[in-house]
């Protein structure tokens, strides 16, 4: 489904990305993980071309991404959703709005069928009553939710996240995460997370990447990542499980 | 040796503000380049420039209101006496009529309504850019650029000369009740002796360049809101230099304008 050759990416002489090589099949799920300013979310803003990398090969469904004109981009972004840290709702917009914003562009559904949509997408991520609510109404857990409602309406074959439970209680990362996996499941679709929250990747992850230095410097699946002798993920994960624990307590 | 890290400091950011200056030029023009290819391609998002307009209009109306009628009001005030002097107080709805309609009538309300809505557009798009509502719109396969920044200018071209010619008979009505303050004149004579000094051809080059002006307006509130960095400081910095910019810009192309009007007219 994603396959990513030599992704090279600098701001000014500051390598972020520096042959980043990696696969992802059809239906599973990856987890990235890094320390912060390694380029995780720079990597998935490359995938969609919200940033265009310096040089590298992204291949997603078949299509060479990099080499897409606009219009033919644009047609490989209806298939992709993407949970933004911040769910980045259109805070002028109610939900309503907000989940009908993709349907209104690219389908030509009756109004009827879009709100048919809109309540179904909404009873799965639990929040139908906030459905005329504006985003400024909305706690950071609701905003998560709607942003993964409004990103996978158009029921995407790739959803890519970036630190979908970030600035969330553990409790409701915890829900967000199963939800996560859920939509996954129901959906069939491919997904890539960005995390920091290791409860979160337990719960997602078929497999996992570590970044470091640019490169894609671990892979595995979370116990072998999390029991591994290597100095840094040792020094890595311990971090993330004082964090968690810390959270939880 | 302290003078000279002072001159050098001082060289140094005398060249960034060149070098900013002419990026935001080079900018505002493709900015131009882009709405304009853009502008005439479907979708024409009805809906949004509607909503635009309306809250455009609805906005900048009472604030319009007020000055315009006070503007009026004082412009007539002063006046009067100067006319006195020469005993030809009766030309003075028809001079107050005129300096209205052909220039302080659109610069006043296009003044405000840069000062009302430049900043607001930048504010709200600035936000938009740092809480990545512009990168979803993006990544959904939607324009942003056509569906943020053309809406928006498309709107603030047409809602200001309608603002306009309100302002023009919202500023005649305060002229006329200073007016009336000082002289015994009925509606009628005053009525009369404006629409008998200003003619249709005083109207139409000052509502004219309030398209421009608010072409102006809503295009510098898109770009300085649109390429907004650095979070909430740079919202605010998009805000008030939106503000600033737009105000200037208007009275450079009012001066250019009224130049051309008059090459191209000379007896206007």
């Amino acid at each position: 489904m994603v396959e990513i050759y030599n992704l090279k990416k600098a701001f000014n002489s500051n390598i972020v990305l520096d042959d980043v090589s990696l696969k992802v099949d059809k239906g599973e799920n990856l987890v990235v993980f890094g320390r912060s300013g390694t380029g995780k979310s720079v990597l998935l803003k490359c995938m969609v071309r919200l940033m265009e990398p310096d040089s590298g090969k992204i291949i997603i469904d078949d299509k060479d991404v990099l080499s897409l004109d606009l219009k033919e981009l644009n047609n490989l972004r209806k298939q992709i959703g993407f949970l933004f840290q911040s769910a980045a709702l259109y805070d002028s917009m109610s939900v309503r709005q907000n989940l009908e914003f993709p349907l209104i562009r690219h389908f030509n559904f009756t109004p009827e069928e879009r709100e048919q949509k809109i309540i179904k997408v909404l009873e799965k991520v639990s929040l139908l009553e906030a459905i005329d609510k504006m985003p400024s109404e909305l706690s950071g857990g609701m905003k998560k939710r709607i942003g993964l409602a409004r990103s996978i309406i158009t029921e995407p074959k790739l959803m890519l996240y970036d630190e979908p439970t970030t600035g969330l209680d553990p409790i409701t990362s915890k829900e967000i995460s199963y939800l996560i996996l859920e939509l996954q499941k129901s959906l069939n679709m491919t997904s890539v997370v960005v995390t920091h929250d290791l409860l979160c990747a337990e719960i997602i992850a078929d497999r996992a990447i570590v970044l470091n230095n640019g490169r894609v410097q671990y892979e595995g699946s979370i116990p072998e990542l999390t029991s591994s002798n290597d100095p840094f993920l040792k020094n890595f994960f311990s971090h993330e499980f004082i964090n968690e624990n810390k959270q939880v307590n | 040796m302290n003078n000279k890290t002072s001159s050098s400091a001082y060289l140094n950011s005398i060249e960034n503000r060149l070098n900013e200056f002419f990026i935001m030029i080079a900018g505002l023009w493709t900015f131009s380049v882009q709405f304009f290819r853009y502008v005439f391609v479907p979708p024409y998002e009805i809906y949004e420039i509607r909503k635009h307009m309306n809250e455009l209009g609805i906005k900048t109306l009472p604030i319009v209101s007020v000055t315009g009628f006070i503007i009026g009001l004082v412009l007539a005030m002063q006046t009067q006496p100067v006319l006195a002097r020469f005993g030809a107080e009766a030309y003075l709805p028809g001079s107050v009529g005129i300096s209205i309609v052909r220039e302080l009538g659109p610069v006043i309300t296009a003044l405000i309504f840069a000062g009302r809505v430049s900043s607001g557009i930048g504010a709200e798009l600035g936000s938009m850019r740092v809480t990545e509502q512009i990168d979803a719109m993006e990544v959904s396969a939607v324009d942003p650029f056509k569906f943020l920044v053309v809406t928006r200018i498309f709107a603030c071209t047409f809602i200001l000369p309608i603002l306009t010619i309100y302002v023009i008979f919202i500023a005649l009505a305060g002229a006329y009740i200073a007016v009336v303050l000082v002289q015994n004149m009925t509606i009628e004579y005053y009525t009369n002796a404006v629409l008998y000094s200003v003619e249709f051809g005083d109207a139409i080059p000052g509502v004219a360049k309030t398209f421009v002006f608010g072409y102006i307006v809503g295009l510098v509130g898109s770009y300085k809101g649109y390429t907004a960095t650095n979070g909430t400081e740079g919202v605010g910095r998009a805000s008030t230099t939106a503000v600033v910019v737009s105000s200037l810009m208007i009275l450079i192309f009012d001066m250019i304008l009224v130049k051309i009007t008059l090459w191209l007219w000379p007896t206007f």
